[in-house]
C-alpha cells in the first residue's frame, strides 16, 4: 500500500468486507461440493446395489472424525471469543488445539485410505469408491487450506494485529465441518 | 498511471485496480488475436477445402478438431471472460462506486496472475505430443474421458489434461475476482451512493459475478471428475465402467448457460452506459431493467438441459426447459424495448462508441431471435448440431463479446489512457466488422438450415452438402471473415496511434454523469484527491431548468 492510498479512509457499510467476502467464499464453495454430492446422490439412487460397497466404509473411523471436527469447531470458537478480547494466551492454546483436531482428522483419514486401498478399493474399482476419494479427498484438501489459513491468522494474532482475521478463519473452519456433517451420513451411514 | 516513482516489480506486480483492469484487456485482446487465427484457418478449410492455408499450410482433420475446439474454449473462457468480466470489472466497479481501489487489492492481482498463469497453460498445451484438445469446446465424455484415447489418436492425451486443468484455474482465478466485485460493490460504495443510484453497468457486473459464483461449483466438480476418468481410470462418466455422460453435459451446462448471461450481462450495462450519453437522455426504466436483469439472473439457473434436446432426456423435461428458455427472453425483450424508448426522441450523436452500442442492440436482437426458435425443442430437434445453432450462438456472443466490448473500450479509452481515440479510425473499424460479421454468420442460417452439421472437416462424404450452391455460402462466408481481419488492423491502428499521439482527453470528454468522470484521466493511485459524495442518480441529462444536459453524480442540489 503506498502512502497515498492510506490518506484515503475505506468507507465501510455495515458488516465488515472480510466477512462479506467470507461468506460469498462458502457461498460459492457450497455449489462446488454441491455439485459433488447431487451427482453423488442421483448415482445412489439409480444403483441401490451400490448400498453393499458402502457396507465397507468405517463406520467408527468417520464416527471418531465427526467427533474430532466436531470438538475442532468448539475449539475455533473458543479460540475467536479469546480474540475478542485479544487475549493472546487462550488464543494460542484454542487455535493451535484446533489445528492438532484437524491432524488427527487427517491421520484417521490418511489411515482409513491406506487400509481401503490395500484391499483393492481403489478409486478406479467402482464409481462408488470414486465418489468416495473425490468427496472425502476434497474435503480433506479443504481441512488443509483451513489449517493452514488459522495457523496464519493465529501467528498474526499472537503478534497482536488482525484479531478480526480469527472470525474468518472460523468461519471457514465451521463450513469445512459442516461439509463433513453431510459426507458422514451419505458414504458412512447410509448403507 | 502513478504521481510517484514506482520500481518495475511494482509496476508489473501491481494491486492498483486500473493496472490489474488493463492487464486483463490486453491479456484478453492477446488471446482474441489466438482465437481468431484459429477461425481464420478452419474457415479457409470449409472455403477452400484441401487447399493451402496462408501463414499455415494445409490443414488434416486431427487440427481443424483442434482449432474449433480451441478456438472455442480460447474465446470463452480467455477472451470474453477477462475482457467484458475481469477486465471492466476491475477498471469501472471502483471508479463508479467511488472507492480509492477493490476491497481486497492483493486478491485482485493474485486473481489476475492465477489467470495469466491458466492462459499460458492452455498455450503450451498446442506444443505437447499429441496436440492440444479436440474434443469440442463442450468436453463431452465419453469422447473426452479416458478409455478413448487408445482408439482414437486425435484426441492428445496430455492436451487434454491441460485443457481442464486450465479450464479449473480460470474458474479459480474468477472466483477470487467476483468475491473481490462483490464485496466493493457491497462495501465501498462512496456516501450518499444508494443502490438505486448505482450505474446500471455496477449492477449487470454484480448479478454477473453472482451468476458465475452460483453455477460454475458443479462444473469445477464435473472438471476434477473427468481428469480422474482420464488420468487413474475411474469411470464417472464412461458407460462401460456403468457411469453416465449425460452427467457431465449437466455439469458443463449449469454453467455453461448461465456463463452466456455472465457475458451478456456486463455489454448490456456498458451498453446502457453509452445510450444514454450519446442520446442525451435519462435511461428509460431504470429500475424495469434492474429488476429484469435479476430476474434474467435467477431464470438463468433453469434453462441449461435446453442444450441437451436430443441427449436422450425426458420429454417431459425438455417441456419444461422450453418454456424457461422462451420465457427468459422476456427481461432481455424488455431490456432493449427501455434502450429503444431512451433513444426515442434522444439528442443522438453517432460516435464510435455509440455505433458500437446500436450494431450491439441490432445484432443481438438477431441472436436473441433465433434463440427463441431453438429454445422450442420441436425445432431444435432439427436445428441440433447443426450451423443454424453456430450462426444463433455468433449473433449472440460475437454482438455481445465484440461490439460490447468495443463500446466499452471506446467509450472509456479516454478515462484510463487520458487521450481521446481518432474517430474516423473507430468508425472504418466499426462498419468493417459489423459488414464482415454479416457476411460471415448470416450464410451459416442457411446452410444450418439445408442440414449442414458442424465440427466436419470435409463435406464431401454427404451428397446433399457438398453442392455448389452451400459451398458459395460457405465461401461468402469465409470472405466475410477475411474482411472482419482486414477491420482489425483498423482498431490496433487507432490504439497504438491514440496512445501516441492522442488528444488529450480531460476528465469528462464525453459529459457523462457517473462517478468515474470526476476522477481525472487517468485516474491515479487512489483514484479520487478525495472521495466524493453522490446526490443523485447517474443518468440525469437535459434535466429541465438545468443551464448544461448533464449534472453529474457528485453534483451537491442546487438551493432554493
Amino acid at each position: 500500500m503506498s502512502e497515498a492510498t492510506a490518506q484515503v479512509p475505506r468507507r465501510l457499510h455495515g458488516i465488515p468486507a472480510g466477512r462479506v467476502a467470507m461468506w460469498w467464499v462458502i457461498a460459492s464453495e457450497i455449489v462446488i461440493f454441491g455439485g459433488l454430492v447431487m451427482s453423488f446422490l442421483l448415482y445412489r439412487i439409480r444403483f441401490p446395489e451400490w448400498s453393499e460397497l458402502a457396507s465397507h466404509t468405517s463406520t467408527p473411523m468417520g464416527a471418531v472424525n465427526t467427533v474430532v471436527l466436531l470438538t475442532s469447531s468448539l475449539f475455533v470458537v473458543l479460540g475467536h471469543d479469546a480474540a475478542n478480547r485479544k487475549d493472546n494466551d487462550k488464543i494460542r492454546i484454542w487455535m493451535y488445539l484446533t489445528i492438532f483436531c484437524g491432524f488427527i482428522f487427517l491421520g484417521v483419514k490418511s489411515f482409513e485410505y491406506y487400509s481401503k486401498i490395500s484391499i483393492g478399493y481403489t478409486a478406479p474399482s467402482h464409481i462408488f469408491w470414486g465418489f468416495y476419494y473425490i468427496m472425502t479427498g476434497m474435503h480433506a484438501f479443504h481441512v488443509i487450506v483451513g489449517m493452514i489459513t488459522i495457523y496464519i491468522v493465529t501467528r498474526g494474532a499472537l503478534k497482536g494485529k488482525n484479531y478480526h482475521r480469527i472470525e474468518m478463519a472460523g468461519l471457514y473452519w465451521h463450513f469445512v465441518d459442516l461439509v463433513w456433517i453431510f459426507l458422514f451420513p451419505l458414504l458412512y451411514i447410509s448403507k | 498511471m502513478s504521481t510517484h516513482t514506482q520500481s518495475l516489480w511494482s509496476r508489473i506486480f501491481s494491486t492498483d485496480h486500473k493496472v490489474i483492469g488493463m492487464q486483463y484487456l490486453c491479456t484478453g485482446l492477446v488471446m482474441s488475436l489466438v482465437g481468431g487465427f484459429l477461425a481464420y484457418a478452419f474457415r479457409m478449410q470449409l472455403a477452400w477445402p484441401g487447399a493451402s492455408v496462408p501463414l499455415m499450410g494445409q490443414m488434416d482433420s486431427a487440427q481443424y478438431n483442434i482449432f474449433v475446439t480451441m478456438h472455442g474454449s480460447i474465446m470463452i473462457f480467455w477472451v470474453a471472460m477477462p475482457v467484458l468480466l475481469a477486465a471492466f470489472g476491475n477498471l469501472l466497479i471502483p471508479l463508479m462506486v467511488g472507492a480509492d481501489d477493490m476491497a481486497f487489492p492483493t486478491l485482485n492481482m493474485m486473481s489476475y496472475w492465477t489467470f495469466l498463469f491458466s492462459a499460458i497453460l492452455i498455450i503450451i498445451s498446442f506444443f505437447v505430443p499429441g496436440g492440444a484438445f479436440g474434443g469440442g469446446w463442450t468436453a463431452y465424455p465419453p469422447l473426452s474421458a479416458n478409455g478413448y484415447p487408445e482408439t482414437i489418436d486425435f484426441l492428445g492425451t496430455m492436451g487434454g489434461n491441460l485443457w481442464i486443468v486450465a479450464v479449473f484455474i480460470e474458474f479459480v482465478a474468477f472466483l477470487m475476482g467476483g468475491i473481490n466485485f462483490i464485496v466493493t460493490t457491497f462495501n465501498l460504495r462512496a456516501p450518499g451512493l444508494t443502490w438505486y443510484r448505482l450505474p446500471i453497468t455496477v449492477w449487470m457486473l454484480l448479478i454477473a459475478s453472482l451468476d458465475f459464483m452460483f453455477s460454475v461449483g458443479p462444473l469445477i466438480a464435473g472438471a476434477i471428475m473427468l481428469l480422474f476418468d482420464r488420468t487413474i481410470g475411474t469411470g464417472f462418466f464412461n458407460p462401460e465402467a456403468g457411469g453416465d455422460p449425460l452427467l457431465f453435459q449437466h455439469m458443463f451446462w449449469f454453467f455453461g448457460h448461465p456463463e452466456v448471461y455472465v457475458l451478456l450481462l456486463p455489454a448490456l450495462g456498458f451498453v446502457t452506459e453509452v445510450i444514454c450519453t450519446f442520446a442525451r437522455k435519462t435511461i428509460f426504466g431504470y429500475k424495469t431493467i434492474i429488476f429484469n436483469s435479476i430476474a434474467a439472473g435467477l431464470l438463468a439457473f433453469v434453462v441449461w438441459a435446453h442444450h441437451q434436446f436430443i441427449s436422450g432426456i425426458d420429454p417431459r423435461m425438455a417441456s419444461f426447459f422450453s418454456i424457461t428458455t422462451i420465457i427468459i427472453s422476456i427481461p432481455f425483450a424488455v431490456i432493449v424495448f427501455a434502450y429503444i424508448a431512451t433513444l426515442f426522441k434522444g439528442s443522438i450523436t453517432l460516435t464510435t462508441p455509440m455505433l458500437w452500442a446500436l450494431g450491439f442492440i441490432a445484432e443481438f436482437l438477431i441472436g436473441g431471435v433465433t434463440g427463441i426458435f431453438l429454445g422450442s425443442s420441436a425445432f431444435d430437434i432439427y436445428a441440433h448440431d447443426t450451423y443454424f445453432v453456430v450462426a444463433h450462438f455468433h449473433y449472440a456472443l460475437f454482438p455481445t463479446v465484440i461490439f460490447g466490448g468495443m463500446t466499452a473500450i471506446t467509450f472509456w479509452f479516454p478515462k484510463f489512457t487520458g487521450k481521446m481515440m481518432v474517430p474516423i479510425l473507430g468508425k472504418i473499424h466499426f462498419w468493417f466488422t459489423t459488414i464482415g460479421f454479416n457476411l460471415l454468420f448470416m450464410p451459416l442460417f442457411f446452410v444450418g438450415l439445408a442440414g449442414q452439421h458442424r465440427r466436419i472437416f470435409n463435406y464431401s462424404a454427404w451428397p446433399e452438402l457438398i453442392t455448389q450452391d452451400l459451398q458459395n455460402l460457405r465461401v461468402v462466408a469465409t470472405i466475410g471473415m477475411l474482411i472482419i481481419c482486414f477491420g482489425q488492423i483498423f482498431l490496433f491502428l487507432n490504439i497504438f496511434w491514440s496512445l501516441k499521439k492522442g488528444k488529450p482527453a480531460g476528465n469528462n470528454p464525453w459529459n457523462a454523469n457517473s462517478l468515474e468522470w470526476v476522477a481525472p484521466s487517468p485516474p491515479g493511485h487512489g483514484n479520487f484527491a478525495e472521495i466524493p459524495t453522490v446526490y443523485r442518480g447517474p443518468y440525469e441529462y437535459s434535466v429541465e431548468g438545468s443551464e448544461v444536459d448533464f449534472i453529474p453524480q457528485n453534483q451537491p442540489p442546487a438551493k432554493s
